[in-house]
């Protein structure tokens, strides 16, 4: 691939920050608990709220009386839904540009009626949060039963209630793609296989809980709020459009934020009403969820039930796939996003990284009385790819062909790109069999399977019996650096275009700003490497804002693995028109060609001799307070700023490959992940280091999802293990080591080259744990299709106990 | 997540603790470790008028291994003080062999024996380890002095147990593990230091054969440790494997959890016991 002249390869190597393994400079600060998170700020007269919320899943109210919450010491003010509606305006998650999508109005607080346990009821402001909860507790709330709807097949019956009364039915969206000979496909296959694949829901988890504090100037009509965001931008225009206020009456300010992964780019209606009630009581007001709340009111995500089809021809070639994929998406659409994109990543991705060209697909996404879907690291992608490459493997057995052999006959080639999936995604340029081959290596496959047959050998001779041991390949595609094709379009505030501003300081430092945060991933540290390298300064003087509407420029924010690509695009070419305006400068200063000078880690050098003939202090000393030093008339410049968005194609997808090595003793059902490695393409390494540590996370979280986590719902809809000691996240001592390795085909569609890298390794893990379960399974002809993967369902799935009669 | 409103009380003498709980009874919570009420009381799980913390009572925090018949350990020791030490390794190996099992490093610093004991968690180690062991709690009112309870009848149900609402659990005793005294300790969970699914702490004397006072305490099977005596009586008599087998399932009614079913947590006991019966020494027979 040819790059442009001002590519981070075409610059001078010398600088070399990109690329470079570098620690966090963050990561002092807040390994010495100096961080700020929302709950550590100070605030004058600060109030603080609690929530009732709903304690059944659907309910008339017939009575909510404030009163007895009013009446304690303490308690400033109470408002339920009907109190707050005055003063604020409902949303509605819809995403304009999709047909028949039905989304309902929701406002911050139930009003009539609740429709899922933890939704926020009433808000009350107190002196503390004690007396706040103390409060809450106090209201008097009563409601009729109604009919809960639990499972989403149910909700989509004709004779289900209605969840929401302005709506037709409980379908809020379906879709359906197919090719014009999917039918003939499967009806000459040699082969076809069928799977029926269920995954639990699951919530994104971040260490620090949601957070927010509101205040409202009423001198100067302004709402401050300060909250651990993935998006101010996009909260600004959220809590405007709830106010029903102006956009630039509000400021948002990321705060230090420990985690995110999805769950902090919504419009929660507990936040909303905390900052409607700071506007109504004019003090400000903390609110901090609670691990229990946060189990409730947090999106959940990826509980899917799908049936997948694979057609083979007589020469082991896909010829087609076939999914049909059902989702119960909760009581609402998320607002902004919309709670579909699950299921339009699966619409549009199954089966995609194979060169099949039969497809047909049909998603149906379901209202019912559970929690709020919203996005969750890899959103739909994992759930794409576990469908593909379960169904990748059940072909690759029932063939008798080995599943890495399999996969290189079928994988779409590295040299046909662009491609068009039988969908319609448009891949950029992926490199699957080349990440295929990497991980091949890096795993050492053939050793494994040597492994494997040694020990079905030991089984032989009776020792090691009852433990198993199996491998499972995934490969799959990655979305980032997104267009503006789904939430631009489809009317969602959320910015494609991300802006970047760089200049020099007086003290002769380099101080960008980009409209990002930090959830702890580290994109700050990335951000530095990009500008010292674009500016040609060395990365100890980069000084990086983010995440400030008042002083940082626009960006649509941290998700959706675009941060750097996007963002970093749009640092790379502030950083580069400043680094021309510097050498501008210094050779006015020094009186030589602008052409004679280059500007390399802070020192500007003759190219001829090398010699350094200022640095940027000296620079900025001239520029700011020696202005008679330059010719006349010459004013230098020493800010730029510049925007970038990915206009080409809807996303520019990444890929990559991922493996895991299991054994499952059959004895008990138990699990034990031996080994797990990652191969993944995001093209240009910004920083190898941060991105192989958010590849490991992202996979610890992928092989949380395929091993422990699940929202277990009873039959009335309550959340039965909303707690840290029933909700197993992955712990450290059940993890193995992840070996990760990259293949780099930077993006064409950026000088950069960054495609994003924070979802890739959550995508693969589910479909490669799951794999490799049903690899060491296969002796016993038998197989678990339903996430988490417990010992419960692999003692049934292995006759050790009978299944529920059924 | 905060607590309801409570009165603290901190101890400041054995006479003090057992004054407030003869005026506050079932109203006042003892306050140890803190490992579980904690979290309790932020959950609102419980809201007691008074939380009494005892952890001033030093006389509660002593090992001592010179009691008569064996083992005296106060209230206030904590798990981590059980696994380190090097007597109790010897004189109780059960115990020694349990105590990893409790959570993590940091609940084991804090959380003590006498909580867990007055607790009674169905799936806890400790309930298990002292039936196992035949120990002997120990227990001071103000208006009854002390009294001794056997492990076997202080547990009676789901958090239930022999202790009255007046009453501090001030310490428990083990007997002293004989030469020919032998254990298995071992539990089935999702995770490092969760709460077992299913475990199981054997005591026993004797050798393969021979085996007398053959106990199997399992845990996390029912509202409180449970004792197989019949699977144990047909080992002990020296039926076949598969006989005993058969007795344990029978005699095992396990509660489902949020991750296994009944028969699931049946038929793990039965991997248990045969890990058990395996390490101990004895032929399992035809598998």
């Amino acid at each position: 691939m040819s790059r442009a002249p001002d590519t981070p390869e075409a610059t001078d190597s010398r600088a070399g920050a990109i690329g470079r393994p570098t620690v966090r400079t963050e990561a002092w600060r807040f390994v010495t608990g100096a961080g700020a998170y929302v709950d550590d700020l100070p605030a004058h007269r600060l109030l603080h709220a609690a929530f009732l919320r709903s304690p059944v899943a659907h309910g008339s109210i017939v009575k909510l009386d404030l009163a007895p919450a009013l009446q304690m010491e303490g308690v400033v003010a109470a408002y339920d839904g009907e109190a707050l509606a005055a003063h604020c305006q409902p949303v509605r998650g819809l995403l304009a540009h999709l047909p028949d999508m039905q989304v309902a109005r929701q406002w911050p607080l139930a009003r009539g009626r609740v429709r899922w346990v933890g939704e926020p009821v009433a808000i009350v402001i107190a002196e503390s949060r004690a007396l706040a909860e103390d409060a809450a507790q106090a209201i008097a709330f009563e409601w009729t039963d109604l009919p809960p709807l639990v499972d989403a097949g149910a909700a989509l019956q004709p004779d289900a209630p209605l969840l929401h009364e302005e709506l037709d039915s409980n379908l809020m969206f379906s879709a359906t793609v197919a090719t014009a000979n999917v039918e003939q496909a499967f009806a000459q296959a040699a082969s076809v296989v069928e799977l029926a694949l269920r995954s639990e829901r699951v919530t994104p988890m971040a260490l620090e809980p949601r957070g927010i504090l509101a205040q409202w100037d009423a001198s100067q009509n302004r709402l401050t709020v300060h909250m651990g965001t993935q998006v101010p931008w996009m909260m600004q225009a959220v809590f405007a459009n709830v106010l029903g206020i102006g956009q630039d009456q509000v400021r948002v300010v990321a705060t230090d934020t420990g985690g995110s992964f999805g769950s902090k780019i919504h419009c929660y209606g507990d936040e909303s009403a905390v900052a409607v009630a700071a506007r109504l009581v004019g003090r400000p007001i903390r609110y901090v969820v609670d691990r229990l709340e946060a189990f409730v009111s947090d999106v959940h995500a990826r509980g899917h039930e799908a049936t997948v089809r694979a057609a083979v021809d007589a020469d082991g070639r896909l010829t087609a796939f076939a999914v049909d994929d059902l989702c119960g998406a909760g009581a609402f659409s998320i607002y902004p996003r919309g709670s579909v994109n699950e299921s339009r990543h699966v619409l549009g991705l199954t089966g995609a990284c194979y060169q099949a060209t039969e497809y047909r697909a049909r998603i149906r996404v379901a209202l019912q009385t559970k929690a709020i879907y919203g996005q969750y690291r890899g959103v739909g992608h994992p759930l794409a790819c576990l469908f593909t490459e379960a169904a990748v493997d059940a072909a690759a057995r029932r063939l008798g062909m080995d599943p890495l052999a399999f996969r290189r006959r079928n994988l779409l080639p590295d040299d046909a790109y662009p491609h068009r999936a039988p969908s319609g995604a448009r891949f950029e340029r992926l490199s699957l069999c080349a990440c295929l081959d990497e991980l091949a290596r890096l795993m050492d496959y053939d050793r494994l399977r040597a492994d494997q047959r040694e020990r079905a050998a030991d089984h032989a001779r009776g020792a090691h019996q009852g433990v198993y041991r199996g491998i499972g390949l995934a490969v799959f595609v990655e979305n980032s650096n997104h267009s503006s094709s789904n939430y631009g379009r489809g009317g969602a505030p959320i910015a494609s275009r991300d802006g970047a501003m760089v200049r020099l300081t007086q003290g002769g430092g380099i101080q960008c700003a980009v409209g990002l945060t930090d959830s702890g991933q580290g994109v700050t540290t990335a951000m530095a490497q990009i500008a010292a390298d674009a500016v040609g300064a060395s990365i100890a003087d980069v000084r990086v804002l983010m995440g400030d509407t008042e002083h940082t420029p626009v960006s649509g924010g941290n998700w959706g693995s675009r941060g750097t690509g996007i963002s970093g695009e749009a640092l790379w070419q502030a950083g580069i028109a400043l680094r021309a305006q510097l050498v501008e400068a210094a050779s006015a200063l020094h009186a030589c060609s602008p052409d004679a000078l280059e500007l390399v880690e802070g020192a500007f050098l003759r190219r001829d001799d090398q010699a350094c003939v200022c640095t940027l202090q000296a620079l900025a000393e001239a520029i700011y307070f020696r202005p008679e030093r330059f010719p006349r008339g010459f004013q230098p410049e020493p800010a730029a700023q510049r925007h970038y968005a990915q206009t080409e194609y809807d996303g520019i997808y990444t890929n990559g490959a991922s493996a895991s090595w299991v054994e499952v003793d059959t004895r008990t059902g138990f699990i034990k992940v031996l080994g797990h490695w990652i191969v993944d393409d995001c093209g240009t390494v910004i920083n190898p280091l941060l991105l192989d540590e958010q590849l490991r996370g992202a996979a610890v979280q992928g092989i949380g999802q395929a091993l422990f986590e699940g929202c277990l719902y009873g039959d009335q809809g309550e959340l039965r293990n909303a707690t840290l000691a029933d909700y197993l996240v992955p712990m450290a001592a059940e993890m193995p080591d992840i070996h990760v390795g990259h293949v780099t085909t930077p993006t064409a569609t950026s000088a950069l080259g960054a495609k994003g890298g924070a979802e890739a390794g959550v995508t693969g893990a589910l479909a490669s744990v799951v794999n490799a379960i049903n690899d060491a399974l296969a002796p016993l002809d038998a197989q678990v299709l339903e996430l988490p993967v417990t010992p419960e369902r692999v003692l049934r799935a292995i006759g050790a106990i009978r299944s529920p009669a059924s | 997540m905060k607590p309801a409103p409570f009165a603290y009380v901190r101890a400041e003498s054995f006479e003090h603790a057992l004054d407030v709980l003869a005026e506050h009874g079932d109203d006042a919570l003892v306050l140890a470790g803190g490992q579980s009420l904690v979290p309790m009381l932020n959950l609102r799980l419980v809201q007691p008028a008074v939380v009494l913390d005892i952890n001033a009572l030093h006389a509660l925090s002593t090992i001592d291994t010179h009691a008569e018949g064996g083992l005296r350990l106060g209230a206030l020791v904590r798990h981590r003080e059980i696994a380190i030490h090097p007597v109790i390794a010897t004189r109780a190996p059960l115990l020694r062999a349990a105590a990893p099992w409790i959570a993590h490093p940091a609940v084991r610093h804090r959380g003590t024996l006498g909580g867990s004991l007055a607790l009674g968690d169905p799936a806890a180690e400790w309930p298990a380890c002292a039936v196992a062991l035949d120990a002997t709690i120990r227990l001071a009112s103000r208006a009854r002095g002390e009294r001794c309870v056997a492990a076997s009848a202080f547990f009676q149900g789901l958090y239930q147990s022999d202790r009255r609402a007046d009453e501090l659990l001030v310490g428990c005793e083990f007997p002293r593990a004989s030469d020919d005294s032998v254990f298995f300790f071992r539990e089935l969970a999702r995770r490092h230091g969760d709460y077992a699914s299913v475990g199981l702490a054997v005591s026993a004397r004797g050798r393969p054969g021979a085996w007398q006072d053959l106990r199997l305490v399992f845990f996390g099977v029912g509202d409180t440790p449970v004792s197989a005596t019949a699977c144990s009586a047909a080992l002990i008599a020296g039926d076949a494997f598969a006989d005993a087998q058969t007795r344990l399932e029978a005699e095992l009614e396990p509660r489902a959890d949020l991750w296994f079913s009944a028969p699931a947590k049946r038929h793990l006991a039965v991997q248990l016991l045969r890990d058990a019966w395996r390490d101990l020494g004895n032929p399992i027979g035809g598998t």
